[in-house]
């Protein structure tokens, strides 16, 4: 299949103006008659329905949680770029478009980078608006910190807490359009599936998480914004809800599957500590700015930190990268810890660690200055670990943190699909093959607030002739019947093992082979390997208790077996790159140094995966070429 | 570690619930809460029994999802911190701990340790909020806030709403949650227009919830994972009767 991004004319910085220029338009007495589905309540799903139902459509707005505030965009700490030059150091859009088109190794669209890059500007206006309490300077303006990739100051932030206070501002905006009712809520209920009328996205099925009812819900357009799927590691910095299977459903009714294997590795997370740990914890990116990283030069070195002299400290992403230093991108930063604790430099009781020291900080700023900028950090620190971070370094590790893949969706961030569309991490768009920090609550608020806005609107203007989508078509009734199958059969298999047992297991082979670092023959061992584990789920899983009430086991059940099959994909994905591209690292292409080697010439272009019917089949692989008119492929450097 | 466990049983929002003891033996102290209580679960379905039902997602303290009374104490005996920040270090071997829901009148016990916690959505929805609508806000530096007035509005925003204030208060009152949003709008200049309205309509929801009233026992300010202030109930007051007042004046 030709894939078509459906990039506007024009030059970059007119292509947007140019697309919402003819986009065409619902008349305001007709948006009543048309109905839309939001699945996720994260920034860009509540941005989206909140935005939708003040233009007076329609909106259902489904969350697995308990309330829309919940959403993982809440756990986002260090803060959102944008381009709005307050400190006069140099930035613009064109250079946050530079920054962030690099930053991604040259793996996304122009187009959709530039606007993002140009969309950051109205999301801050937006968000202080809405009451969101940026940390602001004396004399009242907006402050910014810098972020790793880049050379300025671009990034907003609220404490450590920028997330939330987004979420709060957008969740709060969708609450005023419940109470208006011209948005439906609908928390605590879980899509099970994605019903197609004709080849149109048209409904979805879900589950009502409390009672176990199935429902349908049909609508003109439906919106995934369901976040991304990295939990898929198990041990990730991931909510424990977090899950890809809206995605998948969709991806097996007919949208493509676009990077599945570029998962963002986060490099500031805290170590694994125990085979009973269910998640990992994030330290924030912006404690880079103060904090210094290093290892001890010596192997097995038992001293404790603070007894560790100067000289006999290895500053490694420093010697390695003078230019950027500690505040070098995700994914090299993330190797580099990797390639130092493989080498036996690693700390903490099970040498998975390197330390993230802030005593040159605290001498030279005070600790109350460091306390103000990052306390809460500290004080989750001590929480978790027990260790006073003030007084001795904390330990960090890296984890699997964001999912750069989703959905391949055009321009308009519609799916192959028509009629379904894909916002924020449940799309691939605009990170490329790494993501730099905080640009993915930019990402998820501007396809929010800004982007889908005017392109739903542009699809649903041919939709007001249909009339009310009714939920007794066969579609409806062939997937409800296939949802209730699937849950039946998961709650008849009553076998030995727990599902964490096989999520684990999945876990453990993700990372191993389809983590930091892949092979070849990794790649094609995992793919056996998770075929064997999968067909042991369906012969061996217990899912205890029933269908008809509150059933987290069973949830959890129907999230890993769809992980099982997203896994394989991700290690075909990874297999079909003959090369190391961000998160990608394909230890047989490296440069001498041990930097990622890129090949343009075979692998600039977006795998977008079709399908094919059944498991027992490999998947499709379809491409879309990049062109990069603006900006010329260059190695990435940042020594 | 060895512990043992009295948990709270219930099968739904109408069944009559009851507490059950159960015993683990394997717990390590840097488990967090809930990973002691995912190790139960894994123990409860080896043997085919039925897992206990908890509400978490983040366990990074965030999302305010997570919350049981443990031992009395809303999220456990840790000042200032969501049970999925508690780790075990902070029990003895062999001790007994009572696990609870969140009980009051406002949150409805769903199963188990669930809470229905909808609630707080309604009071928010009834005016949590600027009316602002999306894509045209002005330039944001076009109204100054001063660092002080916009880290005092943060630190009532930092509300995580998981209830843990309602859960602990005698009366059951929702006046720490709803306060620190009416503080956080009350202070910043964007939202001072609905200023009124606001406290009025959420006040009036919250009593429409079924939440008590408070009568400043301050235990709130004690549990509440992210410490805020009863100052915020102090100011929601102020604000109550600076608006009846005006609108009193209106008439």
């Amino acid at each position: 299949m030709k894939l078509d991004a459906k990039i506007p004319e024009g030059p970059l910085e007119e292509k947007w103006f140019n697309y919402k220029k003819t986009a065409r338009l619902v008349n305001p007495a007709n948006r009543k008659k048309l109905d839309v589905i939001v699945i996720g309540t994260g920034l860009a799903g509540s941005s989206l329905a909140a935005s939708l139902g003040e233009m007076g459509y329609n909106v259902k707005s489904f969350c697995f949680q308990d309330t829309p505030r919940r959403a993982h965009s809440v756990a986002a700490q260090g803060g959102v770029n944008a381009a709005k030059n307050y400190k006069n150091d140099g930035d613009s859009i064109y250079r946050m478009f530079v920054d962030t088109l690099k930053g991604g190794d040259f793996r996304a669209r122009e187009a959709n980078v530039y606007r993002l890059a140009e969309c950051s500007v109205n999301l801050i206006d937006q968000a202080v608006a809405q009451g969101v309490p940026f940390g602001r300077e004396y004399g009242g303006y907006l402050n910014n910190r810098s972020f790793g990739g880049v050379q300025v100051s671009r990034t907003f932030y609220a404490r450590g807490q920028t997330g939330q206070q987004l979420l709060l501002g957008t969740y709060q905006a969708l609450m005023r359009q419940v109470n208006k009712k011209t948005v439906e809520l609908y928390s605590s209920h879980e899509m099970l599936d994605l019903v197609l009328v004709d080849g149109k996205a048209r409904g979805v099925i879900v589950r009502n998480l409390e009672t176990g009812e199935i429902e349908r819900h049909a609508a003109h357009a439906v919106v995934l914004a369901t976040g991304g799927f990295g939990k898929i590691y198990y041990l990730s910095t991931l909510a424990m809800g977090c899950n890809g299977s809206a995605i998948w459903r969709a991806h097996k009714k007919g949208a493509f599957f676009a990077s599945p294997s570029w998962t963002q590795i986060h490099p500031t997370s805290l170590p694994q500590s125990g085979d009973y740990q269910s998640k990992l914890t994030l330290m924030s990116e912006s404690l880079r700015n103060d904090g210094r990283i290093w290892v001890p030069k010596n192997l097995n070195e038992t001293r404790i930190a603070n007894d560790i002299p100067e000289e006999e400290r290895d500053y490694y992403l420093e010697r390695r990268y003078p230019a950027f230093g500690n505040l070098a991108p995700r994914d090299i930063s993330s190797r580099a810890a990797k390639e130092r604790i493989d080498a036996g430099h690693g700390v903490g009781a099970l040498k998975n660690a390197v330390y993230l020291d802030f005593s040159k900080a605290i001498r030279e700023q005070g600790q109350a200055k460091i306390a103000e900028k990052y306390g809460n950090l500290f004080t989750m620190y001590e929480k978790i670990t027990g260790i006073n971070a003030y007084k001795e370094p904390m330990m960090i590790s890296p984890a699997a943190h964001f999912s750069m893949g989703g959905l391949w969706v055009d321009y308009e961030l519609m799916t192959t699909i028509p009629g379904l569309f894909a916002l924020g991490e449940a799309n691939f768009a605009d990170h490329g093959a790494n993501r730099l920090g905080a640009n993915s609550l930019l990402q998820a608020s501007v396809d929010g607030y800004f982007i889908a806005p005017y392109t739903i609107a542009n699809y649903l203007a041919d939709q007001i002739r249909i009339g009310k989508i009714a939920t007794d078509h066969p579609a409806f009734e062939q997937a409800e019947k296939e949802v209730k199958e699937k849950l039946e059969h998961l709650l008849n298999i009553k076998g030995d093992k727990t599902v964490d047992y096989y999520h684990k297991k999945l876990g453990k082979l993700l990372y191993d082979y389809c983590g930091l670092a892949r092979t070849k023959e990794g790649l094609e061992f995992a793919i056996e390997e998770i075929k064997k584990l999968r067909d042991e789920f369906y012969k061996n899983v217990h899912v205890p208790g029933t269908n008809e009430t509150i059933n987290s086991e069973l949830e959890k059940a129907g999230r890993v077996a769809d992980y099982l099959e997203i896994g394989t994909l991700m290690c075909y994905d990874a297999l079909t790159r003959d090369e190391s591209c961000g998160a990608h690292f394909r230890e047989e292409y490296q440069t001498e140094e041990g930097e990622a080697a890129r090949n343009d010439e075979k692998f600039q272009f977006i795998s977008a995966w079709e399908w094919p019917g059944s498991l027992d089949q490999e998947p499709i692989l379809n491409k879309e070429e990049l062109t990069f008119e603006y900006v010329k492929p260059t190695i990435r450097s940042y020594k | 570690m060895k512990l043992n466990l009295k948990i709270w049983r219930q099968k739904d929002r109408k069944s009559q619930g009851k507490l059950v003891e159960y015993a683990i033996d394997n717990v390590n102290t840097h488990m967090s809460f809930l990973e002691m209580l995912d190790t139960l679960n894994e123990q409860l379905i080896s043997k085919k029994e039925d897992p206990i039902e908890f509400d978490h997602d983040c366990r990074e303290g965030i999302c305010g999802q997570c919350g049981v009374v443990i031992n009395g104490n809303a999220h456990g005996p840790l000042e200032n911190t969501t049970t999925c920040q508690l780790h075990m270090r902070e029990f003895k071997d062999g001790e007994t701990i009572l696990i609870e829901p969140f009980k009051a009148a406002g949150f409805p016990v769903k199963k188990d340790l669930k809470v229905d916690r909808s609630a707080f959505d309604r009071i928010i929805s009834a005016g949590g909020y600027v009316s602002v609508n999306t894509g045209q806000a002005p330039e944001a530096n076009t109204i100054p806030v001063s660092h002080e007035t916009a880290e005092a509005a943060f630190d009532s925003a930092a509300c995580i709403g998981c209830g843990a204030c309602v859960a602990t208060c005698k009366n059951g009152s929702a006046a720490l949650f709803t306060s620190a949003k009416i503080t956080q709008l009350a202070l910043l200049p964007q939202s001072q227009q609905e200023r009124k309205e606001r406290a009025l309509n959420m006040i009036v929801q919250m009593d429409e919830e079924g939440f008590g009233h408070c009568s400043n026992t301050e235990a709130c300010e004690v549990e509440c994972p992210q410490g805020i202030s009863v100052l915020n109930i102090a100011r929601m007051n102020y604000e109550y009767n600076r608006a009846s007042f005006l609108k009193f004046k209106k008439k």
